[in-house]
């Protein structure tokens, strides 16, 4: 068997460190850039896109490139937060489903099957008004959405897990059931769960998006993506085009970068699940 | 009684139940989600100058009428038992029957999500066998990229940008809404309908298509690496023949439990998209509702949404019995 | 024999490449410098281990190895080179496959539909007829879907395939898996009817005593090389085997005494040159670790080193 660290995946690597880097830098110039992101000033209100404003500036005169990346920035933080919460809840619903017997299994089955009976949106619509539109709801709603896919694909691996050799002998020598969930099986699940983990990123943005569009999220005051865009409509028909076009070109950007990373890493950990 | 009959109404039944059973529990879970909330109905809908200036007696039968102050499960048994005979409340924001509003939205979206369906499903069906069929090859590329940059964008922007590129900068439709505004109710004519649905439909079918071509392409690459498929290759059938004596045949099963799962997607899909155009659709009813703490409304909507998915899917089921006949043979045995 | 093989495959490899964890690649060499000749009127037996490859030289002698494999070494079908343009025009046809199991079958379309191969006038449904009775099987099977199929009326129809296609070459993999002798001798009558009618008829199994049963050549398979051909008469005497492996193979068969020779088949090349069965050949020198040639000995052929002696 020949060894080679193939040309076309030393591309792959190399376009997803890039991702991260670029990820980054938007996380955190758009942290930096709060302040003058929110910066009104009347005398430069309106203007077209120039080299001074390169995403030319909103009615209110607030500097639509920095407003951008601020946004950006929010949605990227809350993105992470919400899916990493999301995957633990995936993890450990996942593993009680599997290891704690029949009833437990079923009834989270059953819990998996209502959630997803619900439309999504409209579900978040609910979740958001019981919290009472705010922040908490947003990302409550989120969390609490997204973790069905990965929790059944999590179950289905832990059920395998539980029939191999190494776990049933360990069983008879009487080791604890958490004990060989950490020790045996978490190891195995690890790729898979990282690449779930990073490719709920995308939707968790997306979603934080919609939600945020629709009114349901942050106050108007947080320059959130959803927010700049919803407030956008308005001035759509006036002609200032570019309150919509720059900040949603930016937001496909980053979730592309993420969808990227998330499928690389399947592609290097998980070779077998990876349809080329 | 035939086996066969008996088995289908054996299966009709079991998922009416499941229906039931699942309308249910989504009902008590949406309940329970607005009776956590802190919004208060009042505060929304009146507004805070307008409370201010109203007497006692007047907030006490505003807050009788948006139902504030009934403990929640006597609420939830009261709603569920007149929800049973038919009577879905009254709607707080539109002050007509919740069915009545459910009904002239439902008509709205079903022109609206009905052709974005049909539109995503035909084309994206295509695609996706076009791409499967071609792995690896340029179009296979493009077609990819293309899925994956469309699912990675939200379908509100889209909206948006159609609504700049057609309607602002090109005039070409309307701005929103569902008909011409100050025309009378007589002198619409089903053009004027479909002048008003077409920009959110095409926005709705070009989100839709996305998972379809995916999916699709996923399936069709499966069949393609099939053993049959090698078979029928080894006896000389060219690719052109394989793809469509075999693979059409073979992906078309999957792609329709596909097509009707999506049905959801573009629920989400069409609250977005209403709410960019004005559509008076059921998501932009559902929007409404929520903002404004419209309970009833939001309750029926849930219901309903949750019966058309569920639906979707049960139709699903029922076609791949029918069409498979591993298993429209094997039930008879 | 003096005439052209019908078929000849020379130095044949099949390798494949394959994605490993993290960036590496990896070469697999499935198949290495196999020949073998096919003449009309005879079955040809390449018999090896399960999962040693052996289906592969069927791919790729149609030219249906999948994307990520690769073939070197050449194949002549009456003396003209196969190029990929012309197996194309002739799978199916002239050159043809026998599959081992039914799921080589549209699970979707009816079993007539598909021994008639899209053809569906008259003669050719007449034809199909009459090639299923001739096995023994009902008109109504054209009716069933393959997953109604018992794994005997499937092998019957898989095989008829190759009868409607009239083929002067059929190569059939696995046909008789999992069957016992009597099953498998009934199964490989008809492999005798094509070799009568003048086809050449190219076995490709696991089990080497049905093999020898039935076959007029052996060509034994073994990690990935061929180190023998024989007659099918030399199997009658041990003395007339040449290869070490061939002759563990013929004294662990239940009618020779049932021995087992030590260490487990090797995972396709396991070593890159040299001899697979070093490790437990009792005359492994030095010069086994190289590279072995395919020689001529005794009106078959043999990779091995060893003088031509009357050893074991």
């Amino acid at each position: 068997m020949i060894s080679l660290i193939h040309g076309r995946r030393k591309l792959a690597l190399a376009l997803l460190i890039l991702s991260v880097i670029l990820i980054t830098v938007i996380l955190v110039s758009g942290y930096a850039s709060m302040n003058k992101a929110m910066e009104t000033d009347f005398s430069r209100k309106n203007q077209a896109p120039s080299l001074k404003y390169p995403f030319g500036t909103d009615w209110l005169g607030r500097d639509m490139f920095s407003r951008t990346l601020a946004g950006l920035s929010l949605s990227i933080r809350i993105g992470i937060v919400t899916a990493a919460f999301s995957s633990v809840v995936a993890l450990i619903l996942g593993a009680l489903s599997a290891i704690l017997g029949k009833a437990v299994d079923s009834f989270i089955t059953w819990l998996i099957d209502l959630i997803m009976g619900v439309p999504h949106i409209l579900l978040l619509i609910l979740i958001s008004f019981a919290c009472g539109k705010g922040f908490w709801g947003l990302v409550t709603g989120i969390i609490f959405t997204h973790w069905m896919s990965l929790a059944r694909v999590l179950r289905g691996e832990i059920m395998q897990l539980k029939q191999s050799g190494y776990v049933q002998v360990a069983q008879k020598l009487g080791v604890g059931r958490l004990q060989i969930l950490t020790r045996h099986m978490l190891p195995h699940l690890f790729p898979q769960f990282i690449v779930g983990l990073v490719l709920l990123f995308p939707h968790a943005i997306l979603h934080e998006a919609s939600i945020t569009f629709l009114g349901f999220g942050l106050p108007p005051e947080q320059p959130a993506i959803g927010i700049i865009l919803s407030e956008s409509m308005r001035y759509l028909v006036t002609g200032s085009w570019w309150l919509a076009v720059f900040p949603g070109i930016l937001l496909v950007m980053v979730v592309v970068m993420f969808d990227y990373i998330g499928n690389t890493l399947r592609m290097l950990l998980d070779p077998s699940t990876y349809h080329e | 009684m035939k086996t066969g009959m008996k088995k289908s109404i054996t299966f009709l039944a079991k998922n009416l139940i499941r229906l039931v059973l699942l309308l249910l529990c989504a009902s008590i879970l949406a309940f329970l989600l607005v009776s956590l909330s802190p919004v208060d109905p009042l505060q929304v809908n009146v507004g805070q100058a307008a409370l201010g200036s109203l007497s006692r007696e007047q907030i006490k039968k505003l807050e009788t009428y948006w139902g504030v102050n009934d403990p929640p499960v006597k609420r939830y048994l009261a709603w569920a038992k007149d929800f049973i005979r038919g009577d879905m409340g009254v709607s707080l924001l539109y002050r007509q029957d919740v069915s009545s509003v459910i009904g002239q939205k439902l008509a709205h979206s079903l022109l609206l999500m009905g052709s974005a369906w049909l539109i995503s499903g035909i084309v994206g069906f295509s695609l996706g066998i076009i791409a499967g069929a071609n792995r690896g090859s340029f179009i296979d590329r493009i077609i990819r990229g293309y899925a994956l940059l469309t699912a990675s964008t939200p379908a509100f922007w889209i909206a948006l940008l159609f609504l700049l590129i057609f309607a602002v900068w090109f005039r070409i439709f309307p701005i929103g809404l569902s008909v011409p505004i100050g025309v009378e109710e007589g002198f619409i004519t089903l053009t004027d309908r479909l002048r008003h649905a077409i920009l959110p439909a095409a926005v709705l079918s070009i989100t839709g298509i996305s998972n379809i071509v995916l999916h699709t392409r996923e399936k069709m690459i499966d069949v393609m690496e099939s053993e049959y498929v090698l078979f029928a290759l080894a006896r000389g059938e060219n690719k052109r023949s394989v793809v469509f004596r075999h693979g059409l045949r073979n992906v078309l099963i999957p792609a329709i439990t596909l097509q009707f799962a999506s049905i959801g997607e573009i629920f989400g899909g069409s609250v977005l998209v209403e709410q960019v155009f004005s559509y008076p659709g059921l998501g932009q009813a559902a929007v409404s509702a929520g903002l404004g703490g419209d309970i009833p409304l939001l309750m029926g909507i849930t219901v309903i949404s949750t019966a058309i998915v569920f639906t979707g899917n049960f139709t699903a089921n029922l076609l791949y019995g029918i069409i498979d006949p591993r298993i429209r043979r094997g039930a008879e045995k | 024999m003096d005439k052209t093989p019908v078929l000849e495959v020379c130095n044949l490899s099949v390798s494949f490449t394959q994605y490993a964890r993290g960036l590496r690649k990896r070469n697999l060499q499935v198949i290495s410098d196999l020949s073998v000749k096919l003449y009309g009127n005879e079955i040809v037996a390449v018999a090896g281990a399960s999962g040693s490859g052996k289906s592969l030289l069927a791919h790729a002698i149609l030219g249906i190895l999948p994307y990520n494999a690769r073939m070197e070494g050449n194949i002549y079908y009456q003396g003209e080179p196969l190029t990929h343009e012309r197996i194309e025009q002739l799978r199916g046809k002239e050159i043809s496959l026998i599959p081992q199991n039914v799921s080589y079958l549209d699970p979707l379309m009816k079993t007539g539909k598909q021994v008639r191969n899209g053809i569906n006038d008259r003669t050719a449904r007449e034809k199909t007829r009459a090639i299923l009775s001739h096995f023994g099987l009902d008109p109504e099977i054209e009716n069933l879907y393959p997953f109604e199929l018992s794994g005997g009326m499937a092998r019957r129809v898989l095989i008829s395939t190759a009868v409607m296609a009239e083929s002067k070459v059929i190569i059939a993999d696995e046909p008789t898996p999992g069957l016992h002798m009597s099953a498998a001798k009934q199964v490989m009558k008809h492999f005798r009817e094509f070799a009568n009618k003048g086809a050449a008829v190219l076995l490709i199994t696991h089990d080497l005593e049905l093999a020898v049963e039935v076959a007029d050549r052996v060509v034994v398979f073994y990690g990935g090389l061929t180190i023998e051909e024989a007659k099918s008469s030399d199997f009658q005497d041990v003395s007339r085997l040449r290869h070490p492996y061939t002759k563990a193979l013929w004294h662990a068969m239940p009618k020779n005494g049932f021995r087992a020779a030590e260490g487990i088949n090797p995972y396709v090349n396991a070593k890159l040159t040299g001899c697979n069965f070093v490790n437990i050949c009792s005359s492994a020198r030095e010069q086994c670790s190289g590279y072995i040639p395919y020689r001529k000995m005794n009106g078959g052929f043999v990779r091995c080193i060893r003088e031509a002696r009357n050893d074991t």
